[in-house]
């Protein structure tokens, strides 16, 4: 850079610019500089939401088939083995790849709906709304998340609906306070007064000025609760209190067959039986973590 | 008063003022249950009279308030009211037990197998978090990460399960049943509950140490920090002198955040290895839907987390400069 | 106290060559320095002046070996004293820091640990480095304290961080740096937090002690008045190069460089006052405070007359931000009103109607936080144009071209995000923006003061031309005195939530002045290496007298 600057003309004023990049260009590049764990994530949650849109036509029996055949072994007829009704294992893991992500991508958008437009609401107004809702949020918030998920389950009952809407509510609290904060550090901009002087709505300065710049930690965000609401809806199902028979649940399916794994000496097979709804459980965790992850490490530009 | 002082009454009045909503919420959920609950617990053969006896001894003849402030009462003096099973037509009269009974023998169960998992936990997961962020970006910081990372997407029940089949399948080191009787002695109840404790042991290490790192990081990129090391501080004493004491608050946040994380993972391993605690109590109550015992249950499980956090926030007050040396 | 043999006035103390210093973002390696020289001789303060972004800290910091975290020091030599600072280890390294070259940091509040009483932090590198016991540091800390003018020096020290005050902490900090009698002290930027009337004693101690202990010095800065009073010689860097080396005088004189020129260019602007007595802003006897805390405000009456500029000026809690949030509606005043065209406007944002808030527009400080990062040039100016105006398709198209060539930018920025343009581009779109309104008066929030120099220039001559062709009304919110004297008529002084004085700029800016206006003008420091010097003799005088 030359020191000897000829005439000053504001449209030839130089700096530091950023070059714009599409977005195809920006996914591309990621994609080639992203670690070998976040291609890993991304190979293991692609393949899971094959297997989740495309059940039907890959399981080889029925979602609820009942065989002649309780705790048949692996191999044969059912490469899993069946259960202790004689329902296919493989199949049933295949559609609990639909049942179980379904909810828990349904709960986690529900709970992100929710929390998103209080907590942005939250951030602008800062008034009695905000104050309001902040302590009621501390208050759900002071209960165990699980503890009070019990407790209403015992109350409404567990069907699939209820376990969607009270997780959804409870973890809409956690969206809340992240979305609020981030949302707050927006909201201090000029450009978000410079609408309200405009004259702005509330609605306009929640859709256009704040939400497309807390889209990166909102969207890490969704990532790691989706993680805790999978595991969530995972331990309630477990626990027997939540998805209910006779559908297909990952959770479910670890309690049914849990007693085969005292069978370890005598059939090794037997005994990985529950290991296997356990493991895809925490497969998918895992891959969606590692992908959050490397998202985080990307978008907030911190090189630790 | 002392600034210190008067922020920790105000933290105590806020917590309790906590509690209190808290009840007030658990108390009400059982305004929710459907009308026909009578007929639900006490079976379709109940005579409309034992129905209404027993809505009577609810006393859901009588406003909300009155038997909230009952309730409150109640568990003050250690009454948590009768459970709901046991009631049936078909066992023929009342023999449902009183919720404080069933809960007494439990807590200390949980709070043995809680304390077991806490004490080689908190040390740990102190350690390890310390270490990976002095020793940032070191193949020991990164296999640590990648290991505990691994962990927290675990969910507890297959951390359990890969346990038993290791310790109690393969290698038969440990029972992979929990059943502890009541005059076991102390080492034989540590041997009982030596898988279940090891498996939150690990669950809690994960996120432990996960946040104590961050929070290490988080304090060495402070001014202050750069500002000791361009005095010529040396590293050791850097993190002695300067670190350390500003470390205390979160730290202590980060204990106090996992070991009510310990609450709640407490359940689902009560669950899995047939543990007698206050977990397995409550989940068998949701099943049965005896709202008086989850009732109980939830109670202890909030006021324990609530406690928690609270403790630690009077230990962050109470070591903030700030607050010690007010203007 | 001093563990060296000190080498002789004149001797080379410092010398830095091709020195290349890389940050990492982004996933790449951006350079930061590329290639610059430095040398510093014994008991010489040279002072680096250069913008945001012009590798000033990172040189300044360089000297020490250091390089912070996320940067790396790629090549070039360091030789302090005839140690060759790259060769050496990092605990020879940190055997330096602290005992012959100390550091003085921007931020003091955040520099000092929160948990340490101020006098064990100051004395802390000399025991560390066993320059002297325990017992003499403290008693040589209490000097310091004294001779750097803190008040109460003998107990000051036992208080924490948080206890004093911004401007008492930099001079605890420079106490801190001076403890091990250093043979460098590295200032980076450490007046930029202050207000003008505190930097004038913090300066002033500073360049005292300096001098006292003749300390060789780098004093980073972007303020060509401040380095004048302190530095001997002057490096002026931009890009992370060296653009002009002088000694302070005919650099002040004579400078070479043309971009060196452009550093004070705004003081060369200059506005024939106009007289008006046609009121379109009124603010009448107003009180204002923030939600349940003091008095901000405590009856102000300004009159803004039309197709006029107006300065209000004062230092940082002296209301004027505050005043200006009154007259747009954010903060509602406890008492008295704001009236526009005579008729008065009603207090709270949320009652004005679009016709009146089209009227009062706002263009504020920083462009990078006015306009939203995901906005593109044609939202930003085009939002206003449709919402006001409720222009559609081409009409919005023609007009926002015909506004983008009002100031002097082309079509072809039409579509660019905030992230593709540079600062002052920013900033004129945000004038636009406030121009597409079609106001008739405009509050300008310190809106060069986050610029470099020679774009404040450009900022300030099209906001003048847009006035003589528009007619518009400026409220220019300032502490900066160069701007003021460039562009107003009247002027407004504030301190601590009242006006002080109003009136024309020329009754203003010459005798006779009140005490808080003189304090304040007197305050600001000139390109003159002798004024802060003029100016304490000054003072001393004018105690002496009274």
């Amino acid at each position: 850079m030359s020191s000897n600057d000829q005439g000053y003309s504001a449209a030839n004023e130089v700096s530091q610019i950023k070059s714009r990049r599409t977005l195809s260009e920006n996914i591309w590049r990621g994609l080639k500089t992203a670690p070998p764990t976040a291609i890993f994530g991304l190979t293991v949650i692609t393949f899971y939401l094959t297997v989740g849109i495309f059940a039907p036509f890959l399981a080889p029996y029925g979602e609820a088939e009942i065989f002649d055949m309780a705790y048949a072994p692996w191999g044969g007829d059912f490469l899993f083995g069946t259960d202790q009704l004689g329902r296919d294992i493989l199949s049933r893991l295949i559609y609990g790849a639909r049942n179980t992500i379904g909810i828990a991508v349904t709960t986690t958008f529900l709970a992100f709906l929710i929390g998103c437009s209080f907590g942005i609401a939250a951030a602008i107004s800062q008034n009695w709304l905000d104050h309001l809702l902040s302590r009621s949020v501390d208050v759900l918030m002071a209960i165990p998340s699980l503890i009070f998920a019990l407790m209403l389950l015992s109350i409404f009952g567990s069907t699939a609906i209820n376990i969607i809407f009270i997780i959804a509510v409870l973890d809409s609290t956690r969206v809340f306070r992240i979305t609020r904060a981030v949302a707050l550090n927006v909201v201090v901009m000029d450009y978000v007064e410079a609408a309200k002087l405009r004259g702005e709505g509330l609605g306009w300065i929640m859709r256009k000025e704040i939400l497309p710049n807390i889209m990166p930690p909102l969207v890490a965000e969704f990532g790691l609760r989706f993680c805790f609401v999978f595991l969530t809806i995972a331990a309630l199902s477990f626990l027997g209190v939540g998805i209910q028979p006779p559908t297909a649940d990952w959770g479910s399916m670890v309690r049914e067959t849990a007693g085969l794994i005292q069978f370890a000496e005598y059939d090794i097979t037997a005994a990985l039986t529950p290991m296997l709804p356990a493991a895809a459980i925490a497969l998918l965790t895992v891959a969606v973590n590692f992908v959050v992850d490397w998202f985080l490490h990307k978008t907030s530009g911190l090189k630790d | 008063m002392h600034p210190v002082t008067k922020t920790i009454l105000q933290r105590l009045g806020l917590g309790f003022a906590t509690l209190l909503v808290v009840s007030m919420i658990i108390f009400s959920s059982i305004e929710f249950l459907p009308g026909d609950f009578g007929e639900a617990i006490l079976g379709q053969a109940a005579l409309p009279e034992t129905v209404a006896a027993f809505r009577a001894e609810l006393g859901l003849d009588l406003p909300l308030h009155e038997r909230y402030l009952d309730w409150l009462g109640g568990i003050m003096t250690g009454d948590m009211g009768n459970s709901f099973s046991g009631r049936g037509a078909s066992t023929g009269g009342d023999r449902s037990r009183a919720v404080v009974e069933l809960i007494g023998p439990r807590i200390e169960n949980t709070l043995f197998l809680a304390s077991m998992a806490a004490i080689i936990a908190v040390p740990l997961a102190l350690f390890l978090g310390v270490t990976t962020a002095l020793y940032r970006n070191s193949i020991y910081d990164r296999m640590v990460n990648g290991i505990t990372l691994t962990t927290i997407s675990f969910p507890e029940f297959f951390v359990a399960y890969i346990l038993i089949l290791i310790f109690s399948s393969f290698f038969k080191v440990f029972p992979s049943l929990a059943n502890i009787s009541q005059d076991a002695t102390f080492l034989e109840q540590a041997y009982l509950s030596a898988l279940p404790a090891i498996t939150l042991t690990l669950v809690i290490v994960a996120h432990m140490m996960r946040m104590t790192r961050a929070a290490i990081i988080n304090l060495m990129a402070s001014p202050y920090i750069e500002m000791a090391e361009l005095k010529g501080i040396s590293k050791s004493q850097i993190i002695i002198k300067h670190a350390l004491p500003n470390a205390w608050a979160p730290i202590v946040n980060v204990i106090a955040f996992n070991l009510a994380y310990l609450v709640v993972g407490v359940v689902v391993v009560e669950v899995v290895f047939v543990y007698p605690g206050v977990g397995q109590l409550m989940v068998d109550a949701v099943t049965s839907r005896d709202v008086p015992v989850v009732q109980g249950c939830a109670i202890i499980f909030a006021a324990t987390y609530i406690l928690l956090n609270l403790l630690a926030d009077i230990i962050s007050i109470a070591t903030n400069p700030r607050l010690l040396h007010p203007r | 106290m001093s563990n060296q043999n000190k080498g002789k006035k004149g001797d080379v103390l410092l010398e830095m060559r091709d020195i290349v210093i890389d940050g990492f973002s982004d996933d790449k390696w951006h350079p930061i320095i590329k290639g610059a020289d430095l040398v510093l001789r014994r008991g010489e303060v040279m002072g680096i002046i250069g913008e945001s972004g012009a590798g000033k800290s990172t040189l300044g910091l360089a000297s020490m070996g250091f390089a912070r975290p996320g940067c790396e020091i790629h090549g070039g030599t360091i030789n302090f004293d005839g140690i060759d600072l790259i060769a050496a280890t990092e605990s020879e390294r940190r055997q330096l820091r602290g005992s012959r070259i100390a550091y003085v940091a921007q931020s003091a509040a955040a520099s000092f640990n929160p948990a340490h009483r101020l006098i064990d932090q100051t004395i802390e590198a000399c025991l560390s480095h066993g320059i002297s016991s325990e017992e003499e540091a403290r008693s040589d800390a209490k000097q310091l304290f004294a001779d750097l003018q803190l008040p109460q020096p003998n107990t000051i020290g036992d208080r924490y961080p948080h206890q004093v005050s911004g401007g008492q902490l930099q001079r605890v900090m420079t106490a801190m740096a001076m403890s091990s009698r250093p043979d460098l002290i590295i200032f980076d930027e450490p007046t930029t937090a202050l207000d003008v009337t505190t930097q004038v004693e913090v300066l002033a101690s500073m360049r005292l002690i300096v001098e006292k202990y003749n300390t060789a010095a780098i004093y980073i800065t972007h303020d060509l008045a401040v380095v004048a009073q302190m530095a001997d010689v002057i490096k002026v860097l931009r890009y992370g190069e060296t653009v002009e080396n002088a000694d302070t005088r005919s650099m002040l004189s004579n400078p070479k460089k043309e971009y060196t020129k452009s550093l004070w260019s705004v003081r060369s602007i200059e506005k024939e006052e106009a007289i008006s007595k046609d009121i379109v802003l009124k603010v009448d006897r107003v009180d204002a405070a923030y939600s349940g805390g003091i008095k901000v405000l405590d009856n102000i009456s300004i009159d803004i007359p039309r197709g006029q500029t107006i300065a209000i000026v004062g230092e940082s809690g002296s209301g004027k931000s505050t005043t200006a949030r009154v007259m747009t509606g954010l903060l509602p005043p406890l008492k008295g009103a704001v009236l526009f065209n005579g008729k008065p406007l009603p207090p709270m944002l949320k009652d004005r109607s679009v016709e009146q808030l089209k009227k009062i527009q706002m263009i504020y400080q920083s462009a990078d936080t006015a306009m939203n990062p995901r906005h593109t040039v044609r939202d930003v100016i085009g939002r206003p144009l449709e919402f006001y105006l409720g222009l559609k398709g081409k009409a919005l198209d023609d007009r926002l071209v015909e506004l983008l060539n009002l100031i002097e930018l082309d079509e072809s920025f039409i579509d660019r995000l905030p992230a593709e343009m540079s600062g002052g581009q920013k900033q004129r779109v945000c004038i636009a923006r406030a121009l597409a309104a079609e106001p008739e008066v405009i509050i300008c929030d310190e809106v060069t003061s986050a610029l470099d120099q020679i774009v404040q220039k450009g900022i300030l001559s099209l906001l003048l031309r847009l006035q003589k062709e528009l007619g518009i009304t400026y409220i220019f919110i300032t502490h900066d005195i160069a701007t003021v004297k460039a562009i107003s008529d009247q002027i407004v002084v504030m301190f601590q939530g009242k006006v002080v004085e109003q009136g024309m700029k020329s009754e203003i800016l010459s005798p006779p002045f009140l005490d808080y206006t003189n304090l304040l003008l007197s305050s600001v420091p000139e390109m003159d290496p002798d004024w802060l010097t003029g100016l304490l003799e000054q003072r001393e005088k004018a105690e002496r007298l009274s």
